[in-house]
């Protein structure tokens, strides 16, 4: 018995979500009293895959093949599954969970829940809750079957780390052959941005802003509080900005710690994909805008005079 | 080229998230059901761009009651050929999945588009479900795709960027934003899809592995604190020592 997790590694580090899974799995697993087991695939040095002992994990299996497909993958964690007769499996619902994840639940028979936000209810069985309608309510999970896939929403539980170091366990185990090839990395956005899905601080800007010409005082607010930008639909849809920015219930859901919004009205397929942000500002010259509501600290102002104060008061307190 | 485009119903977007039965039912009382946007706006309308291309066929896939069939009947105004509905409760996605599988696996589909996730339970689950029931390469989040003979060129989101696979048709897809241009259906497409051919077939008995047992709303905020835009400055000053957020 013990509780497997699945990490995503990145340019030779684990990537923050998995960290996050991590903490998460090795938590259920002292709830129940068994093991946190996680599992990596491609080549990491051994102080990074040790370092994982830092989030919970008592071992960690790594097989160090390079590019493997989220067919192979599933194999790796769901073998792992079947020899530890574990019944919770948990990855992050990041990319590698969302192409990884349903997979593993298919080969083991297992209920998936995705998008799960606190740490489960064995009382009497097993519930748990999840994110659901975008961020505009949660629902409970009832798990009806022997084993279960559990993939944590990012930025949800505040990590906790300690000084353990994990058993690394070599693994060499065939993963079968690729279904796919993977031909090429690109590199979002320039050297030095931060990644929109990753960052604890985002400034966003929307159709106040009147034109693509604007942006720069958003970059600049951004990059003096090291945050990504983003942007609302509208302003994607009419290339303003590329669609990656685009934050809302049909583009990118985000919950940073820190999320400011200027010039955007805040219509409820805004909101859904920002609701879960733990601090929002609203900068809107309309003081009737609905995102209002929605806001912890809310200015009424001109954009154009409000945001080069902004760069200011940040630049000073750097 | 045989094209299956899988589509669910969802809220509209503005609709407003309210539950009855002490909370463990949506309450449908004036929410309008829509063709869940990844599905039509992406899915489906990449599918029939590639079909006007390569030539083939579009066919849209539901699983559930007739209370789909206007979202089906939608998505042929849009373009698609033909529908089937696999009247069967949508239990979990699971159960949705395995329907999905055993139907299509003596239909040979070249190419099995969903949309990443849907908009009411954001799982991005049936996809990869599917794929895996069917032993067939699956690209999650992909925001382009060329088909070039029997081989598929795909780009998808990844943690960072983006990754250009390679793959061998059958394949299915997770479609995110990016991939195609929502369409608007006219009216002789409206018409059209009145007399295009939408079969209902029987489940095959897939069982769900959990449910939901109640629902909830996020805690209301405490109310917005206003900073006199004069003043913007302070707005710093309380993240950093108020709200602890920068």
């Amino acid at each position: 018995m013990s509780v497997i997790v699945f990490l995503d590694n990145k340019d030779g580090a684990f990537v923050k979500s998995s960290l996050e899974a991590v903490n998460y799995a090795a938590n259920i697993a002292s709830v129940k009293g068994v093991d946190c087991i996680a599992v990596s695939c491609g080549k990491l040095s051994n102080e990074v895959l040790e370092s994982i002992g830092n989030y919970g994990a008592s071992k960690v299996v790594s097989n160090n093949t390079e590019n493997a497909d989220n067919s192979q993958i599933a194999s790796l964690v769901s073998n792992l599954v079947e020899s530890n007769s574990a019944s919770i499996v948990v990855f992050s619902h990041d990319f590698s969970g969302k192409a990884v994840a349903p997979r593993v639940a298919a080969k083991l028979n297992a209920a998936i829940v995705s998008g799960v936000v606190e740490l489960p209810n064995f009382d009497g069985g097993f519930t748990v809750k999840k994110s659901v309608f975008s961020g505009k309510a949660f629902a409970d999970y009832k798990v009806n079957s022997e084993k279960a896939v559990l993939s944590l929403l990012p930025n949800s539980l505040d990590v906790i780390t300690t000084d353990n170091k994990a058993e690394v366990i070599a693994d060499s185990s065939d993963l079968g052959t690729a279904k796919m090839v993977i031909k090429e990395f690109k590199k979002k956005g320039g050297e030095g941005k931060i990644d929109l899905n990753e960052a604890e601080l985002v400034v966003s800007a929307g159709r106040g802003l009147k034109g693509p010409e604007n942006w720069g005082m958003v970059e600049e607010l951004a990059s003096v509080l090291g945050a990504a930008t983003a942007c609302s639909r509208p302003v994607a849809d009419i290339g303003w900005r590329p669609h990656h920015e685009h934050v809302g219930q049909t583009g990118v859901a985000i919950s940073p710690n820190l999320y400011i919004a200027i010039g955007i009205s805040g219509a409820i397929q805004h909101l859904a994909g920002v609701n879960r942000s733990k601090v929002i500002v609203v900068i809107n010259k309309d003081s009737e805008a609905p995102f209002f509501k929605a806001a912890d600290y809310g200015i009424v102002g001109d954009a154009f005079e409000v945001v080069p104060k902004l760069v200011a008061a940040a630049k000073a307190l750097n | 080229m045989k094209i299956l485009v899988c589509i669910s119903k969802a809220p509209d977007t503005t609709s407003k998230i309210l539950f009855t039965d002490e909370n463990t039912k949506f309450n449908e009382t004036g929410v309008q059901f829509i063709v869940n946007p990844y599905d039509e706006w992406y899915a489906l309308v990449r599918g029939l761009e590639l079909k006007e291309q390569m030539g083939g066929t579009v066919t849209v896939i539901a699983v559930g009651g007739a209370e789909n069939d206007p979202i089906i009947r939608k998505a042929l105004a849009i373009g698609a050929d033909d529908a089937i509905r696999i009247d069967a409760e949508a239990l979990d996605a699971f159960a949705v999945a395995q329907e999905i599988s055993n139907y299509v696996s003596d239909k040979s589909y070249d190419l099995i588009l969903c949309g990443k996730e849907t908009i009411s339970y954001n799982g991005a689950q049936v996809p990869g479900l599917i794929a895996e029931f069917m032993d067939i390469a699956f690209a999650s989040q992909a925001i382009k795709l060329e088909i070039n003979g029997t081989i598929a060129t795909i780009e998808c989101d990844v943690q960072g960027g983006t990754e250009v696979l390679e793959a061998n048709l059958p394949i299915v897809l997770s479609v995110a934003k990016g991939m195609a241009e929502q369409r608007i259906p006219n009216m002789r497409g409206i018409m059209a899809a009145r007399t295009k051919k939408l079969e209902v077939m029987p489940g095959s008995g897939a069982t769900n592995n959990c449910e939901v047992v109640g629902y909830s709303l996020p805690a209301a905020k405490s109310g917005c604190k206003y900073i006199d835009p004069d003043n913007a400055e302070e707005l710093i000053s309380l993240l950093r020592n108020e709200a602890k957020a920068i």
